[in-house]
């Protein structure tokens, strides 16, 4: 190490590596009374890595135009030596970011991490959000399955519903009458290339963010207020090594995770690489029960619950911009679950089970009875947050403490 | 604090320990990402050995067909080329293809199973390019004794594609492996007799 | 902390069950109950039986187009004994069409013809197993019928109206005449199932092969990871306090 430094002296000259290194690692006081819910901003870092590192591999082999598309996956999966593993990596990559990314939204939730001063980290949040969605989506047509191509037919007509526009927007984006070679074209641009950089660079102002006003935790307190006489935070520890190692072992634990799907379920019985997309796509022919990816069906439930084409799209927008707004529905004067009444609780619960029902429901055929339920289910969606001014502000809370549990 | 300083030794074993095991593990997960580089099932069927009827290649003809996607020339030499190589051999870099590529049983005066018949990798050794065909007496330049003569850089190759000195090019052209199947077909690629696999 | 726990425990839980309860549909008309086909990708005996019948009976209008006949030989043991494929078995008893072992398994009908003579073309088959199932296919080369009203004057119970002609009737009639014939039959069927199924995944053995590995090695990594995590920790919620 001695040998290195005239090195690293020569390189601090002229860019602030070892500062860089202090100010987000080495000299980064985060909260100690980190729980399991913290892994999974550093695991989303990982699995990004992983779709954008297997996705430079696999578009070495994929030819993204309509006559060669489903062929050359196949090729992939066959022929490229190790290139079912750089595939199955890929696919299951991309169902396990939306878990580790919902996993993540629901811990900022659980303890009001999108609350005063965080709201800027929680707005870019939800853009890598938008941004996820939409590379799952473009990404999803380039197999040129069926159901990849019916998804993305159903999926460009939800701009149909535009009044006087809708029509003509539609072919703009297909950049034809139908879904058709054209459109994967530029789906395949827009997903290796244009939405990944976006994507990059919010992830970049996201932890920038996060940096400046210092991580939330599980007690909602800011342990900037409490600091000994060097400035440190009582309850802060460097980031650099406690939670490099302690986020190495839940890497261990996510990748045994992660691997034992790849290697033993890749397809998750149909989750994740759905059945009908093993022929290829028939602009003829929708497979006898069409549904999007699991990720998105919460949302899709919502659009399918309401009987008229304008009013679902718009359902279906709000239910994702709804969450722009949660930094300001959320009037409660304490962050964190731990202190907050028997209402916020409540309501959490309810919202829960709403989510995961839609989402059942979204993977479902649809019925008479299960469209009630959807609609109670979108009901209770919106009312969580539309009525999040007011319970919050009724709700009892209990006293903060100033210093972190366990200290 | 002093409970640290005493595991300060376990601390540094499980380190090293942890990160041994870690770069393994990242070792072995940067294999497959460098060997998918390799030819593919696809790139090596197609590569595989070509079979070539000879019977029509005339005299002093020579045909170009592809093999993994490289030319191979198939050159029917007259028997005044043939006396020719003994004629530059002074000129050449690696008269006796000490040094160039070649199966054991072209390694001979002729760099070929069969005098008359030549097969060769049409590819310049210095940098890639497809040699020209040249056999006519002083095309190329006076005293030209017929061959190849390559257009990017101007290297020079007889009769047999044993290299010329002072041009760019280092070796002799390769002889691929090649077999006589029967009188007029020849399998390139592949010099197993069939039925040896 | 307790309460945030169960959490989690909980919604996985309710994942884990809508998984398990959801029946993701194959890629098929119908609802309907299918048998079970009990393959064994490992039997190669049984693959390759299931090549031979299936280049007897169905290569004829049906291709594996994205599969070799040199992968598929090597794969499913038509080997010597150092593991290189016995081309010349192949080409006699597997290859009716094509000339190099290292091509695809393309049938020799056409499109154009599929479509004049069937009205439909015959689909390549080299994803059915993965497309619609492996029960599926065994229970719907066993549930044909007679039915004159159609063109090959059969049908089939779980794929109604389809256009493919019962193949194996012959061969099923002459197997019923002897004793334990059903059983024969549905053994020829089993075989040919576990053929299409290793064709629509051929990398399936290694890969969980392969996985076992990589399960043990993250296993060990984790315990190391752990370890040296704990003993980072030790100190720390009462380290900061003594200050």
């Amino acid at each position: 190490m001695q040998i290195l430094n005239p090195l690293l002296n020569w390189i601090d000259a002229r860019f602030p590596l070892t500062t860089l290194w202090n100010e987000h690692l080495a000299k980064y006081y985060a909260p100690k009374n980190f729980n399991f819910w913290y892994y999974f901003g550093s695991l989303a870092l990982f699995v990004l890595a992983n779709q954008i590192i297997t996705g430079i591999w696999l578009t070495m082999s994929y030819t993204p135009n309509a006559e060669g598309a489903f062929d050359s996956i196949e090729y992939i999966m066959r022929e490229v030596p190790w290139g079912w593993l750089l595939r199955y990596l890929h696919s299951t990559g991309a169902s396990f970011f939306f878990i580790v990314i919902y996993l993540h939204m629901f811990r900022g939730v659980l303890y009001g991490s999108y609350k005063k001063p965080r709201e800027l980290i929680w707005l870019v949040g939800m853009l890598i959000f938008l941004c996820l969605m939409a590379e799952a989506f473009f990404g999803y047509l380039l197999p040129w399955g069926n159901m990849s191509f019916w998804g993305a037919q159903v999926i460009t007509s939800l701009f149909g519903a535009i009044p006087f526009v809708g029509d003509a927007l539609v072919e703009w984006i297909r950049g034809d009458y139908n879904v058709t070679g054209i459109t994967l074209n530029r789906f395949f641009a827009l997903h290796v290339i244009a939405v990944p950089l976006i994507f990059v660079g919010l992830v970049i102002a996201h932890i920038m963010a996060l940096h400046e006003v210092g991580s939330n935790n599980p007690d909602g307190i800011e342990i900037k207020a409490m600091k000994d006489e060097q400035g440190i935070p009582l309850d802060g520890i460097p980031f650099h090594p406690y939670y490099t190692v302690k986020d190495l072992m839940g890497l261990a634990a996510f990748l045994i995770l992660f691997c034992a799907v790849i290697f033993f379920i890749p397809d998750m019985g149909g989750l994740f690489l759905e059945h009908p997309n093993f022929s290829p796509a028939d602009p003829l022919k929708t497979p006898p029960h069409i549904a999007p990816a699991w990720y998105m069906t919460p949302y899709y439930a919502i659009l399918r619950a309401i009987p008229n084409k304008l009013a679902g799209v718009l359902a279906l927008a709000l239910s994702i911009a709804v969450w722009f707004f949660l930094p300001w529905l959320d009037r409660s004067p304490v962050k964190s679950i731990r202190y907050r009444g028997w209402l916020y609780k409540t309501a959490l619960f309810v919202f829960v089970i709403s989510f995961l029902l839609l989402g059942y429901l979204g993977l479902s055929p649809t019925s008479p009875a299960l469209v009630l339920i959807t609609r109670i289910a979108a009901t209770l969606y919106f009312l969580f947050f539309l009525l999040m001014p007011i319970y919050t502000t009724l709700d009892k809370v209990k006293p903060v403490p100033t210093r972190v549990s366990g200290s | 604090m002093s409970a640290d300083e005493m595991d300060i030794g376990r601390r540094r074993f499980l380190t090293a320990t942890t990160a041994v095991i870690g770069g393994i593990g990242a070792a072995c997960a940067a294999f497959p990402f460098l060997a998918s580089w390799a030819p593919s099932v696809k790139a090596r069927a197609l590569g595989a050995p070509v079979d070539v009827d000879i019977s029509k290649i005339e005299l002093g003809q020579k045909i170009t067909v592809a093999w993994r996607g490289q030319p191979i020339f198939i050159v029917h030499r007259t028997p005044q080329e043939l006396d020719s190589l003994a004629l530059v051999t002074n000129e050449l870099r690696d008269p006796l293809s000490k040094e160039s590529v070649q199966p054991k049983y072209a390694d001979n005066v002729y760099r070929s199973i069969k005098p008359d018949l030549l097969v060769l990798i049409g590819i310049c050794t210095h940098l890639g390019c497809v040699p020209l065909y040249k056999p006519e007496v002083g095309s190329v330049q006076p005293g030209w004794e017929g061959g190849f003569f390559c257009p990017c850089h101007g290297s020079k190759y007889d009769m047999a594609g044993r290299v010329y000195k002072d041009v760019p090019a280092p070796l002799n052209l390769v002889v691929p492996p090649y077999q006589y199947l029967n009188e007029t077909v020849l399998r390139i690629g592949d010099d197993t007799p069939p039925g040896a696999a | 902390m307790k309460k945030e726990k169960g959490m989690l425990v909980w919604i996985c839980a309710c994942f884990v069950l809508m998984v398990c309860d959801f029946p993701f549909a194959y890629a098929n008309e119908e609802e309907v109950s299918l048998d079970k086909a009990n393959i064994d990708l490992t039997d190669k005996a049984s693959l390759q039986r299931g090549a031979r019948l299936f280049m007897d009976v169905c290569s004829g209008c049906h291709s594996l187009k994205y599969i070799r006949y040199s992968t598929m030989a090597k794969d499913i043991g038509i080997t010597n004994a150092k593991g290189g494929v016995l081309d010349e078995v192949v080409k006699a008893d597997l290859m009716f069409v094509g000339d190099k072992i290292t091509d695809p398994i393309i049938s020799a009908m056409t499109k154009e013809e599929g479509v004049a003579w069937f009205g439909t073309a015959p689909p390549d088959l080299s994803l059915e197993a993965r497309l619609r199932g492996t029960d599926w296919i065994y229970t719907y080369l066993r549930s044909f019928y007679l039915d004159p009203k159609k063109q090959w004057g059969v049908n089939n119970t779980i794929f109604p109206d389809v256009a493919m002609p019962d193949v194996l009737y012959n061969m099923q009639q002459q197997l019923l005449k002897e004793p334990g014939g059903q059983a024969k039959f549905d053994n020829a069927i089993r075989d040919l199932t576990n053929f299409l199924t290793y064709v629509a995944e051929p990398i399936k053995l290694v890969r969980e092969h392969i996985g076992i590995w990589v399960m043990l090695f993250l296993g060990i990594f984790f315990i190391f990871a752990w370890l040296l995590k704990r003993e980072y920790w030790k100190g720390v919620h009462s380290a900061r306090e003594d200050e």
